[in-house]
């Protein structure tokens, strides 16, 4: 049990510098992780295995998760800038920071007392026994004792799910085309029935950003995603183009009246 | 609730779950492609070893001495650790699922169970949430677009699907009056719970398979859409713990069901007639046949159905899947209530509620495939009066025509066009 806590409490408090000082907020997200499935586990080892679950299930699987989903969209290669943007909020933060320390302070000096003069925490177990379980007690004080403080939390929950929805709904201007649609929509025009040409291949580059040549060797500019052309970070074949042409050309020039004609 | 095992005891254990998980899925990757080929008009797999045994074995050790890319660009550290940490809760999840009853190992008297709590089955819940960090931080650190996309859609996929899931759980634990998995099956003595609480256990068996990202829920590996979803950088042995990740979930979804609605390691009926069924170490060929037939029937869907499209999969789950299971709940609790106050039988209402359940959920199914197609009817014949029209008034060939969706007016352009170069 005492390997337990040391392995654990190290491995929290580990994770708790890493998410203060890690510049990435992805690898913030992932050190908070790390310290709420160690709190899980230490939970499980003081004999409070339902709070320890529900733990891991609320904060480590749900919350965290939703909040790795927003990093997420921001990507690989970005970190947060340093510079401070909030006039004062370095002093703010670290008054609030020494006033939690005393908070602590006071709070674990005061345990100790206790604990001194008590050296049995005779609550858990008695706790345990009384109601035949974690679960079991749990649920006797949040049905019961707590149920009115329980039900209006979960209408305050409810009301702020719905208050979200609201504000982030908006109504489309048009129907959004379903797939019978488009598919009609693609097979009625000749040009896009077969669907749009596929990007090049050629002996160096075969890759998205690679245009199709038409026959006479210009480019098939609907050969490219247009997101790549809009960035203009498609792979210009032109001027190869060209200089194989030439070579082609003079290789054979009857070629060229070919092309005339 | 531990067992007091002595600590080599323990180390055996482990072991033998961890040995048995990678033979499972050895043997089901093995199964899956002999079963689908057999489907299909195949053979599949038949030369290395007798009937190609031994070809999943091959291909693993192959895919392991493949060359191990990292993609540049990719965040390394995370690129590194997201298939261990999509493997290892994939492991875990067995510590609290029982193989069978108490058994003697070496004289020592001990259930075929790892270990057990009494939230047992809220662990299996959490330590799967858990799994699905190794998903995302796969699709993110790949620095791909497809991968991210995948791992954010696989992730989205299996919080949805375990709402669901965890739901189908509390009428069992309601019945069981416990949530641990050895209790569990102690209640399912005279009847398993499949019986009793058809409409969970129906609700578990969808979402297992959205769960464990399976056909026809394997959107985060849409080929057509996403090449391989969050793995589509990987490669060798980091791909192969993704690949051994997947078919362990495949195992233990199938364990719990087993666990949860057919009543674990007890014999079925007519073999618990035997005295000796439910004793020793035969309820652990019981076991094994019950995981057969659930990982047999993964195999089935993944031959028999098309994939479904993403948006239709996540209503399903949203729409249809949580609010039935949220209203059985209530069928159930008022059961249970009724039984605990009362002391009535309520097995005659559940099971009768349970049908109407199932009718409401058919006829709805019903009259919305009613619906569609009337609408699909009616679009059909309003553009048959439109092409229609078109041939009563021919609408003179425009370069604007060619662009629009009108046939006959394509037709004519086309022609024209025709005339123009002859």
């Amino acid at each position: 049990m005492t390997a337990v806590f040391w392995i654990c409490a190290l491995l929290s408090v580990a994770g708790a510098f890493g998410m203060v000082f890690s510049r990435k907020a992805v690898h913030s997200a992932l050190w908070l992780a790390l310290t709420m499935v160690n709190l899980a586990v230490l939970y499980v080892s003081q004999q409070a295995e339902f709070l320890g679950i529900v733990q891991v299930v609320v904060y480590t699987g749900a919350v965290m998760m939703l909040f790795l989903f927003v990093l997420m969209i921001v990507g690989v290669d970005s970190s947060d800038s340093l510079v401070e943007t909030i006039r004062g909020h370095r002093g703010a933060s670290i008054a609030a920071v020494s006033a939690l320390l005393v908070l602590v302070v006071t709070m674990v000096s005061q345990g100790m007392q206790t604990m001194a003069i008590n050296r049995d925490p005779v609550g858990l177990a008695r706790a345990n026994s009384d109601e035949g379980g974690n679960v079991q007690g749990i649920a006797k004080l949040l049905f019961g004792r707590y149920v009115f403080a329980f039900e209006v939390t979960s209408a305050l929950l409810i009301t702020a799910v719905l208050g979200a929805m609201v504000l982030a709904h908006r109504d489309r201007i048009r129907a959004l085309p379903g797939q019978e649609e488009l598919s009609r929509q693609r097979l009625m025009n000749p040009a896009t029935a077969a669907g749009l040409p596929a990007p090049g291949v050629y002996a160096r580059h075969n890759a998205v950003d690679t245009p199709a040549l038409l026959p006479d060797g210009s480019v098939a500019e609907n050969s490219l995603p247009g997101a790549l052309q809009l960035r203009g970070v498609a792979h210009d074949v032109r001027e190869e183009v060209a200089v194989t042409r030439a070579a082609e050309l003079a290789a054979d020039p009857t070629q060229a009246q070919e092309d005339e004609s | 609730m531990t067992f007091n095992d002595p600590f080599w005891l323990i180390l055996v254990k482990v072991l033998a779950i961890f040995v048995l998980l990678v033979l499972m899925t050895l043997f089901t990757i093995w199964a899956e492609r002999r079963i689908v080929s057999r489907m299909q008009h195949r053979i599949g797999p038949n030369r290395t070893g007798p009937q190609g045994l031994l070809q999943s074995l091959m291909d693993g050790i192959k895919l392991a001495l493949k060359e191990d890319i990292t993609p540049t660009g990719a965040h390394k550290a995370v690129f590194i650790l997201a298939p261990i940490i999509s493997t290892g809760p994939a492991f875990l999840t067995f510590a609290v699922i029982p193989f069978g009853p108490e058994v003697s190992i070496f004289g020592h008297k001990t259930p075929l169970q790892l270990t057990d709590f009494p939230v047992s089955v809220l662990y299996v819940l959490a330590v799967a949430s858990v799994g699905i960090y190794g998903i995302v931080l796969a699709g993110w650190s790949s620095n791909s677009t497809y991968s991210l996309l995948g791992g954010l859609r696989s992730s989205a996929q299996m919080i949805s699907y375990e709402i669901a899931m965890g739901l189908s759980f509390v009428a069992v634990f309601l019945y069981a009056g416990s949530m641990s998995t050895s209790q569990i099956i102690e209640k399912q003595t005279g009847m398993w719970f499949i019986l009793l609480l058809l409409p969970s256990f129906a609700i578990y068996a969808i979402s297992m398979v959205g769960e464990t990202n399976r056909a026809p829920f394997d959107l985060p590996e849409a080929e057509g859409e996403l090449v391989g979803g969050f793995h589509t950088e990987y490669s060798s042995l980091k791909f192969a713990l993704f690949f051994l990740a997947e078919y362990v979930n495949m195992v233990t979804v199938s364990a719990m069901a087993t666990t949860l609605f057919l009543g674990g390691w007890r014999a079925p009926w007519p073999l618990s007639t035997w005295e000796g069924a439910n004793t020793g170490w035969v309820p652990f060929v019981w076991w094994l046949c019950k995981v057969f037939v659930f990982l047999f029937v993964f195999i089935w869907l993944r031959g028999t159905l098309p994939r479904m499209r993403y948006d239709q999969f996540m209503k399903f789950g949203w729409k249809v899947l949580i609010p039935s299971s949220i209203v059985w709940l209530l069928i159930v609790a008022t059961a249970r209530a009724l039984r605990n106050n009362t002391s009535m039988d309520t097995r005659g209402l559940l099971v009768s509620a349970a049908v109407i359940l199932l009718v409401i959920v058919g006829i709805s199914a019903v009259v919305e495939r009613q619906r569609i197609a009337t609408t699909e009817r009616a679009a059909a014949a309003k553009l048959e009066r439109e092409q229609h029209a078109r041939q009563l008034y021919p609408v003179p060939a425009s370069a604007a025509d060619v662009a629009s969706e009108a046939p006959q007016a394509q037709v004519v352009a086309v022609e024209a066009g025709e005339e123009r170069n002859a």
